[in-house]
């Protein structure tokens, strides 16, 4: 029996190591806001006119200054009105966010697809993945704009060292997850190892791969807007400099709420391919 | 079917013997365990838990490698994994982001095969799943489930099928539907079944013989012949023949538990 050899021994592991119930867990994001009644939609909505209303009246009853805060309905006619100014930011904001976005969630799905297959090399460099997560990548923006320029390319950078190890902490968690009884499973019919990787490990990570996704392309929204306001003309952030070092506060919020809105299309977008993709998991 | 002698072996367990190399030492699972299987013969394995059924099964299905010893199927060394072999797991273990049949079909994928869509569809039919190859696994109950994972165990028409546990998560009115259909699949396609369980029962409404595992580490401590014909009515599940087996089981069960308590304890005051 000395050819088995090559067969690897799984670890015990218990059906429910499986279901591993965390916070990062996909449902977070399957059955977060899943289908709503119309009545919960209803209260929905009436609480945002609660909120937006309430708003208007007290800022107008009070008569707090515009540079203060401006009134939701004198924030939306600036949105309006002020858009065709906005939009070309907007534009080179999307264009940082996904090409840098591009760049740190692929390298960080392949980094994490490849270390958690050795052990001993994610034990090794756990410690800096760790690092590159919690060290605020705004932080580098004005050493990249000393290196890069003040065009893109700085920001394209933050955005990717950003959004990466986001995403690959949180793929890594979900590659991690061997069920030992499927790949025994695909074994048992002979499976290769990049078949075991195909149909049972990438499967199994999805959830916890569009978790890392969606977490990634925030936080690089939030450094793309961050980067913007640190150097160089153009992009949303700069808006948000420009507009209120002048005190033109209607159109700093309302670059304010396109960014919430930018945010929540994000959630939005990474919902559905959950939804679609994942909710075997729900 | 008690003529088990007069069987080509089909499946042998020479002296295997398993050592597991853990962080807190070496474990061994099997110590020189020995066991014949006739072609077409239906053995079951009981024994305590712990005591190296699935390690027995998986050595048997080739995914496992042993420390010592060897399995032979029809006289040749077993190195891996074989396509005449088909696994039943402990739980269905069918793939949760996949249809059921997608789950059936994916041995073929793996082996880049056509399906025997013919021979999936009877399968199918045969155990009452005919018309849910769309449904996902979290959409079927456990005994449906189970049967998927059956189905996908025969799609490839293995000689040899190892179960492992296999209706142990459920209801026992479920498990004795889930023992009929085994027994009526044999009867209709015969193959070779080794069936892992806990329950005495239900090892002895499907067996041909029943082995009794020591507790660990793992040995052939004693084998019963299950001379019933087939199929096995409730008529023959009820009389003292039947009743008598199981309490000759279940003493040999409970009475290897003491003798083992006993070393541990005897450990215990040694240290
Ligand atoms: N991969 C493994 N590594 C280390 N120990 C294991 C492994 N698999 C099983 N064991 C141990 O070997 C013994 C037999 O396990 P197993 O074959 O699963 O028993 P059973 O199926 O009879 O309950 C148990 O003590 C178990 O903890
Ligand atoms: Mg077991």
């Amino acid at each position: 029996m000395s050819g088995t050899d090559a067969i690897p021994e799984f670890p015990k592991r218990s059906a429910a190591d499986g279901a591993d119930v965390s916070l990062t867990n996909m449902s977070a994001l399957t059955s977060g806001p899943g289908v709503r009644s119309l009545w919960e939609v209803a209260a929905i909505a009436a609480v945002a006119v609660l909120i937006i209303g309430g708003a208007e009246f007290l800022l107008r009853f009070f008569q707090v200054p515009h540079y203060v805060l401006p009134p939701p309905s004198t924030i939306f006619m600036a949105l309006i009105t002020e858009f065709p100014h906005i939009a070309p930011h907007l534009g080179h904001t999307l264009v940082e966010l996904l090409a840098g976005f591009a760049i740190g969630a692929s390298i960080g799905l392949v980094m994490a697809a490849v270390i958690t297959q050795v052990p001993f090399l994610e034990k090794i460099i756990a410690p800096y993945i760790l690092l590159l997560v919690t060290t605020p990548m705004l932080a580098l923006v004005p050493l990249l704009i000393l290196r890069l320029g003040f065009g893109y390319e700085p920001r394209i950078v933050a955005v990717a060292l950003a959004a990466g190890p986001m995403v690959m902490i949180n793929a890594a968690t979900g590659f991690r997850r061997v069920d030992s009884a499927k790949i025994a499973l695909a074994r048992s019919y002979g499976a290769s190892t990049l078949q075991i990787f195909w149909k049972i490990r990438a499967p199994m990570a999805l959830p916890m791969i569009l978790v890392g996704l969606m977490i990634g392309a925030i936080f690089g929204l939030l450094t793309a807007v961050g980067a913007e306001m640190v150097g160089g003309g153009f992009g949303l952030g700069n808006r948000l400099t420009t507009y209120s070092s002048m005190i033109q506060m209607p159109q700093f919020f309302a670059v304010v709420l396109i960014l919430s809105i930018l945010g929540i299309l994000i959630y939005m977008l990474f919902f559905l391919i959950g939804k679609k993709w994942a909710s075997w998991e729900a | 079917m008690n003529a088990v002698d007069a069987k080509p072996v089909k499946l042998a367990v020479r002296s295997a013997t398993k050592v597991y190399r853990t962080a807190s030492g070496d474990l061994l699972a099997l110590d020189r365990c020995n066991l014949e299987i006739g072609r077409n013969e239906i053995v079951s394995v009981v024994g305590p838990s712990g005591c190296g059924k699935t390690t027995l099964l998986w050595s048997m299905s080739g995914l496992h490698s042993l420390t010592q010893g060897e399995i032979l199927l029809d006289g040749q060394a077993l190195t891996g994994p074989h396509p005449d072999i088909g696994l039943v797991f402990q739980e269905a273990n069918l793939l949760p982001w996949r249809d059921l049949d997608a789950n059936i079909r994916f041995p073929f994928e793996i082996k880049g095969q056509t399906p025997d869509n013919e021979w999936i569809d009877h399968l199918l039919h045969r155990v009452g799943l005919g018309g849910f190859g769309g449904k996902y696994p979290r959409e079927l109950s456990g005994g449906m489930q189970q049967r998927a994972s059956i189905v996908r165990a025969l799609s490839l028409k293995p000689s040899v099928l190892l179960m492992d546990e296999p209706f142990g998560a459920l209801d026992s009115f479920t498990r004795e539907e889930m023992n009929r259909l085994v027994e009526e699949i044999w009867l209709d396609t015969p193959t070779t079944i080794v069936f892992i369980t806990h329950s005495i029962e239900e090892a002895i409404f499907l067996s041909d013989r029943v082995v009794v595992l020591s507790p660990r580490p793992g040995r052939v401590q004693a084998e019963y012949e299950v001379p019933f014909p087939r199929p096995r009515s409730l008529e023959i599940m009820a009389t003292k023949e039947v009743f008598d087996l199981t309490n000759a089981i279940k003493r040999e069960i409970v009475g290897s538990r003491k003798r083992a308590g006993e070393t541990v304890r005897e450990v215990q005051h040694a240290s």
